[in-house]
């Protein structure tokens, strides 16, 4: 009895400490130390991550958490961003919203990725929250600037708007002009993603004029070369800028009003943007070059020389978005220069060519992994690889967490001895013992799953493409990764067999996605059947999959774990494996 | 090789063997439909009557056009979007101008962007309309030739082509004509 008293605190004073307590996995364990606890916790939690809008129900996060005032919800599964999942398959935040504008009127920010957001939805937020601050739509769509026009308008506080990457209906520049007057509270605008050629410049001028604390810009391409130094000139704090179109005749006067202008910002470390670059103005980017930090160049169609002038002036680079265009001799150049390099991605400028046109190999990334001692985080396209590279490149760098390698031809062998480039990737698992996510292509058969199973401790996500023999590649990893959250795999011959067998651990993952292997219809049926707290999804848009034989494998299946049940919001192509082995759809 | 699963022939089969093995040989083929799926033709035989023997065998020894396949590589439609350059006439991006040349039934016509000077648009305008435009110099335009380059300006006016600097001859040309040189004496000379 006594000890119970000695170790209870007040309330008040548990909740000031747990106000400490930020990270969502740390709140997560504080949950379960115990009933009070809980309870105290949930009451003063006040962010929510949702890694799958459709792992829980809004009204039961509601219930949970009844003060929330920041959500980030996450939607379609990755292989969404490459066209595997057909259109409306879901990912509605309409439903969300609907129900947080009753039970959140606090609410002040929203984070999405991959979701489809209509103008229905934007609306609703306008109206709904008073405080609203923020407002980050991650590769989503289905909006217009309509939408957009009505968060401008009454949002009063409004921080942050940022559409990276977004699909949006762009009818006009206008909606621009709904920021009022008095807003005047703008950090963060990225409208990079605005497709049509008109922008009300001047409302965004004005919007950018009154803003002190805009810290990040990102204009997209309406907003010519000579209408940048305008903008730069009325925002000189800004730490991240994304150019729009950075080309145009070149002419002293304007070159030298943007150098200028660039040179006024003393804090701008990051830059983006980049459309169609003239190299003759990157001269004018030279002044803020030896702050930048991060640069992003992947729209950038400039060739290897400009580029390598370019980033022998950045000596603090610390992340580089580029095309392949860079070549291997810039990436050498980069590998000398930038010794502060952390993230690399190299993006092919020629993806559909069947030839390489541009020289681009594995040296660039073994010269990289070589001279940049703190590289952590690798996303490489290229046409070749071999063995012993990827080995050098994990004896190089044991401190990679993130490496996603795509060799543009699928089942491309090890272009020296022709052999699986299984014994590579085991090198890289092997060495990086901190490595959380990877991405597999070339030639590869079941052992490098037996690697990965072996050595990938603490990998999250795993993507598979073309690769492996049998089952007992799928088996290797399911039963191996310890941390594995999400797996996603097209085009491999991984069957019933790994699945069943590894049931269980699918309810200790996000998800699980299969396209174009060989699962058959009644595995599907059985895995639904046996686990009530999966969501077995299989997608089809050629004809329903009981109208086949149950041996017959299905297109394309979605598994993951839920608390709230099968949806109801599916499309016509989309089946769902009902514990009670209906077929809901 | 990788193949577009088009009608996803496969999940239609009834098959003998177990689940998840699958017919392999099956997948190694290209099938005929996918061959209107390759980015890059197959040469039409039309093309060129100068075709060499050695070209001949290339086209017999080249590998298979490449099928594409859905989704490979994986490369977000974002980034596809906007790799391809601002489609907007003018400046930036491609000067278009009609050619037109005496005596030829129809007009053609050329990106002025491509070419770096006047000499490399000569030779391509010799070379589409099979006629030689003979030496330029500046006090007597083409002398001699039976052909003479001239084009339309900004203002409307007829000039002799080759007397500006090429810069500004790319902006202010609004289209050309191969005139015969008999007409064009008296054009831009001084």
């Amino acid at each position: 009895m006594q000890k119970k008293m000695a170790y209870s605190f007040p309330d008040e004073v548990l909740e000031q400490v747990f106000s400490f307590i930020q990270s969502d996995k740390d709140r997560n364990a504080v949950s379960l130390v115990c009933k009070s606890w809980d309870e105290i916790e949930r009451w003063c939690r006040r962010k929510v991550f949702i890694g799958n809008c459709y792992a829980v129900s809004p009204r039961m996060v509601i219930r949970r958490f009844p003060e929330v005032r920041s959500i980030k919800l996450k939607g379609k599964p990755h292989f969404a961003d490459f066209n595997l999942v057909p259109d409306g398959w879901g990912g509605y935040v309409l439903p969300w919203i609907a129900e947080m504008a009753g039970a959140y009127p606090w609410l002040e920010e929203i984070r999405l990725k991959r979701m489809v957001v209509t103008d229905e939805s934007l609306e609703l937020i306008a109206k709904s929250f008073k405080n609203f601050k923020v407002l980050v739509l991650f590769s989503c769509e289905g909006f217009s600037t309509d939408g957009l026009a009505a968060i401008a308008a009454s949002c009063k506080n409004l921080r942050e708007l940022d559409l990276r990457e977004s699909e949006v209906d762009d009818l006009s520049g206008h909606w621009l002009a709904h920021f009022p007057e008095t807003c005047t509270s703008l950090v963060s605008l990225n409208i990079s993603c605005l497709r049509s050629d008109e922008v009300s410049f001047s409302a965004l001028e004005r919007l950018v004029g009154r803003c002190p604390n805009l810290r990040s810009l990102r204009l997209n391409r309406a907003v010519t070369l000579d209408k940048i130094a305008n903008i730069l000139r009325r925002a000189p704090q800004l730490v991240d800028f994304g150019t729009g179109y950075y080309a145009a005749e070149l002419q002293p006067d304007v070159f030298s009003n943007l150098a200028g202008a660039f040179s006024s910002c003393k804090e701008l470390k990051s830059l983006s943007g980049f459309w169609d670059v003239v190299p003759a103005y990157l001269p004018a980017l030279y002044s803020i070059c030896p702050r930048l930090t991060s640069l992003n160049l992947s729209y950038a169609t400039i060739q290897s020389p400009d580029l390598i002038k370019l980033v022998s002036h950045c000596p603090r680079l610390q992340r580089l978005l580029v095309l392949d265009y860079v070549e291997d001799s810039g990436l050498e150049e980069l590998a000398s220069s930038c010794k502060d390099l952390q993230e690399l991605r190299v993006f092919p400028s020629d993806p559909f060519g069947a030839e390489p046109n541009v020289s681009l190999t594995e040296q660039g990334l073994v010269a990289v992994s070589l001279g940049c001692p703190k590289l952590r985080s690798v996303l490489y396209f290229c046409r070749r690889m071999s063995n012993a590279a990827l080995v050098t490149i994990a004896q190089n760098r044991p401190n990679l967490t993130r490496f996603r390698l795509c060799i543009i031809e699928p089942k491309t062998p090890d272009y020296l001895t022709l052999e699986p480039l299984d014994v590579g990737f085991g090198a890289i698992v092997e060495h990086c013992k901190d490595l959380r996510r990877l991405s597999l292509s070339g030639l590869l058969t079941d052992h490098v799953f037996e690697y990965i199973g072996t050595y990938g401790k603490k990998l999250e996500m795993l993507s598979v493409a073309f690769a492996g023999d049998s089952d007992l590649g799928l088996h290797h990893v399911l039963s191996g990764c310890e941390s594995l959250r999400k797996l996603e795999i097209r085009d491999c011959p991984f069957g019933d067999k790994a699945l069943l067998a590894n049931a269980a651990k699918l309810e200790t993952m996000r998800s699980l996605w299969m396209s174009s292997c060989a699962v058959s219809f009644g595995a599907c049926k059985l895995l639904g059947q046996k686990m009530p707290k999966l969501n077995v999804e299989v997608i089809d848009e050629t004809e329903p999959p009981d109208s086949r034989p149950e041996s017959c494998p299905v297109d394309k299946l979605y598994i993951y774990r839920s608390v709230a049940g099968p949806r109801f919001d599916m499309p016509p192509f989309v089946w769902t494996m009902d514990e009670a082995v209906r077929i809901l759809h | 090789m990788a193949f577009e699963k088009d009608l996803n022939l496969d999940a239609t089969e009834l098959r003998l063997g177990l689940p998840g093995s699958s017919d392999e040989s099956a997948k190694n083929q290209t099938p005929a439909t996918l061959r209107s799926n390759n980015k890059r033709a197959l040469p039409e035989e039309s093309m060129s009557s100068n075709a060499t023997a050695s070209k001949n065998c290339d086209q017999e020894t080249a590998p298979l056009p490449k099928a594409q396949v859905v989704g490979w590589p994986p490369i977000r439609s974002y980034r596809k979007n906007n790799l391809q350059p601002k489609k907007s006439e003018g400046e930036i991006s491609g000067i278009y101008v009609k050619v037109s040349m005496d005596g030829a039934p129809y007009l053609r016509k050329i990106d002025l962007k491509v070419f770096k000077g006047y000499p490399e648009l000569l030779k391509a305008l010799e070379e589409m309309f099979k006629f030689k435009a003979g030496e330029y110099s500046e006090r007597e335009g083409y002398n001699g030739s039976e052909f003479v380059p001239t084009y339309e300006d900004k203002d409307g006016d007829w000039m002799l082509a080759g007397d500006v600097p090429w810069e500004m001859f790319t902006n202010s040309c609004k289209k050309l004509k191969i005139m015969k040189g008999s007409e064009a004496r008296g054009l831009g000379c001084v």
